[in-house]
């Protein structure tokens, strides 16, 4: 195999990475299936969706590019408010609103990519988590426009493409979400595949032979984390949709921190660890919460630290839980 | 303003001594460690709860506040810490975040979410007040208490750290760990010692604070951004930078909530942005540190 043409059979190997397995096509149609499937579970399909959609998103930076940012709620909440706000004074069109919180996330998100470039992860975590801190701030104090600490209510959607009315079983709002999802996690898919996606990942491996191939750091990173603002503010403009509503609680920094759970519960540097770990996230934040509604942080917190004691490499990889010796090291 | 400026110092010098702790297991061992603000919460609550269900003088509490805490980060350092210190910093964010997480929960449900407060004795209730006019200086006793440990902490931290063995110990650690190990000193148990006191001066800082912060179950995670921007702001290499930057942070803070109250958390943040993007290392970095 080898002596016959090599450059091509690597090119093959490369592509095959990147298409689209068997098993991925019934996955995703049992997943739009769903909320009509589990017509009652249909509220808790449309939260899974959302979070996963950002858990993406985070991935795209954190697993991909080695960016440590406690601070990501900041998009969700621009992408939530900016559209909440677009259909309550504007227009009520889900899908107009959905492109116009994209927007604002975007571009939110091109302006604070110049500030995650330069120092250590420290720094970085610093920044993201100001960032948000300030946002949230903003939001608070512009009561006038976001309705403060009581949150921005009366918002009414328009009908899904003049069809679909949102219902209160959700079914709608979990098909449009899921429909969403799957998009931009298509849209995802094919970046981090793409020669654009490798280069992320040397970057994330080891910055200065990045930068010493050629590949333009700095570009590659605004670029990166502006398009994760893109997926984040969309993530948050379907929540607010969804739900009709935007509060404060959109730009906390416990989001931040679950959304880095759940990526973490699914994998990093996987696509799909955002969309497993948010089903793991969500069926056990229900679980732990219908028995002790005020202290399951308690058990998240437990659960973070057993994982990284065990080693978060391990946990996914069911296989090496037996095998002594010193696993991890890598990330 | 003179008292403004009173009050910002006497809040920079308490984030000082709360922060002052993480910043050097931070140098030290390269430990992201977000879980810091709950040792402070510790030793607030040992305060409280020791003057209030057994009527110990606050005088005597700060101490044990300071001994419970690091006895405590001694012992968390040992079973759960060490394992992580050659982990990426993504787990090292994920663990004690995770031990917040699970502090505030505690605390939440042992004791109750709602505030604590700390009955001062009578001789640190008053005030005192210079001067007239534009520049009064009006201070608090208890502001000046404040004042008054925590220079002493600090004189006492930098005598430490510059004229003792375990001083030259620490910071021959800090620039090296590898070579430092390599001359015959027992790393190990150096950073035992600093975590410990590390923790313990987070508690007392938390014990301290708990009149002027405000001490309930959310205390770790709502300061947690004060001790960061502390520790990054000031750099991990020396305690002079923490504290200036948390001089800098106290007054920023109070003098913005008093001008401008409509501005008062965009001061802080939008300072600390700006400075970490003028200089990513913090400000008071000496050069070819590693």
């Amino acid at each position: 195999m080898m002596n016959s043409t090599p450059m091509s059979n690597t090119q093959n190997l490369l592509m095959q990475s990147g298409r689209w397995k068997l098993w991925e096509y019934p996955l995703w149609l049992l997943a739009l299936a769903s909320p009509f499937v589990l017509s009652s579970h249909a509220l808790i399909i449309n939260e899974i969706a959302i979070v996963a959609l950002f858990a993406v998103s985070l991935d795209l930076i954190l697993g991909y590019t080695g960016i440590v940012s406690l601070g990501h709620a900041a998009f969700f909440g621009m992408g939530a408010y900016s559209a909440a706000l677009f259909s309550k004074h504007v227009m009520p069109d889900p899908l107009v609103g959905l492109a116009f919180g994209m927007a604002c996330a975007t571009l939110l998100g091109a302006l604070c990519s110049a500030t995650i470039m330069r120092g250590t992860d420290l720094t970085r975590l610093m920044v993201t988590l100001g960032i948000g801190l300030i946002l949230m701030e903003l939001a608070n104090k512009m009561s006038w426009l976001t309705g403060g600490a009581d949150g921005l209510q009366g918002v009414v959607m328009g009908p899904l493409l003049g069809q679909f009315e949102f219902d209160l079983r959700g079914q709608t709002a979990a098909g449009y979400s899921l429909v969403v999802l799957l998009v931009l996690f298509a849209l995802a898919r094919r970046l981090v595949n793409s020669p654009f996606g490798a280069t992320l990942m040397a970057i994330r491996d080891n910055r200065l032979r990045a930068m010493a191939i050629g590949i333009p750091v700095t570009s590659r990173l605004a670029l990166v984390y502006t398009v994760a603002a893109a997926l984040a503010g969309a993530a948050g403009a379907l929540l607010a949709q969804t739900s009709g509503f935007a509060s404060l609680d959109v730009f906390e920094f416990h989001r931040s921190a679950d959304v880095m759970l759940i990526l973490v519960i699914g994998g990093v540097g996987w696509l799909y660890g955002g969309v497993v770990g948010a089903v793991v996230f969500k069926l056990l934040h229900d679980v732990i919460s219908s028995i002790t509604p005020q202290y399951w942080t308690f058990w998240i917190g437990l659960f973070l630290v057993v994982l990284t004691l065990v080693g978060r490499e391990r946990l996914i990889r069911p296989w090496t839980w037996f095998k002594s010796g010193t696993a991890g090291g890598k990330s | 303003m003179l008292t403004i400026l009173f009050d910002g110092i006497a809040y920079g010098m308490l984030l000082f001594i709360l922060a002052v702790g993480l910043s050097v297991t931070m140098g030290l061992m390269n430990f992201i460690n977000l879980a810091h603000g709950a040792f402070a919460m510790v030793g607030g609550y040992i305060t409280v709860l020791l003057m209030q269900r057994l009527d110990v003088p606050f005088l005597w509490c700060l101490p044990i506040a300071f001994l419970g805490t690091a006895l405590l980060g001694g012992v968390l350092e040992r079973t759960l810490y060490r394992p992580l210190y050659n982990k990426p910093h993504l787990d090292q964010v994920l663990f004690s975040i995770g031990l917040t997480f699970m502090a505030v929960a505690s605390v939440d449900y042992f004791i109750g979410p709602s505030q604590q407060f700390i009955q001062l004795p009578d001789w640190l209730k008053g005030r005192t007040e210079l001067g007239q006019g534009a520049w009064m200086l009006g201070m608090g006793h208890y502001r000046l208490f404040i004042i008054a440990v925590c220079a002493a902490l600090t004189v006492a931290l930098q005598y430490v750290l510059s004229h003792t063995r375990f001083g030259s110990r620490l910071r021959a650690s800090v620039d090296d760990q590898r070579v430092a190990a390599g001359m015959g000193i027992n790393v190990n148990m150096v950073f035992l010692g600093t975590f410990a006191v590390g923790s313990g001066l987070a508690g007392l800082g938390g014990a301290l604070g708990a009149e002027v912060l405000g001490l309930d179950p959310s205390f770790p995670l709502k300061f947690m951004i004060y001790f960061l921007i502390v520790v990054a702001v000031g750099g991990t290499s020396s305690i002079t930078g923490p504290l200036l930057a948390a001089l800098l942070l106290g007054i920023a803070d109070v003098a913005g909530k008093y001008y401008i109250p409509t501005f008062g958390g965009f001061i802080v943040y939008g300072l600390m942005i700006a400075i970490l993007i003028w200089r990513p290392q913090g400000l008071f970095v000496r050069q070819g540190g590693k």
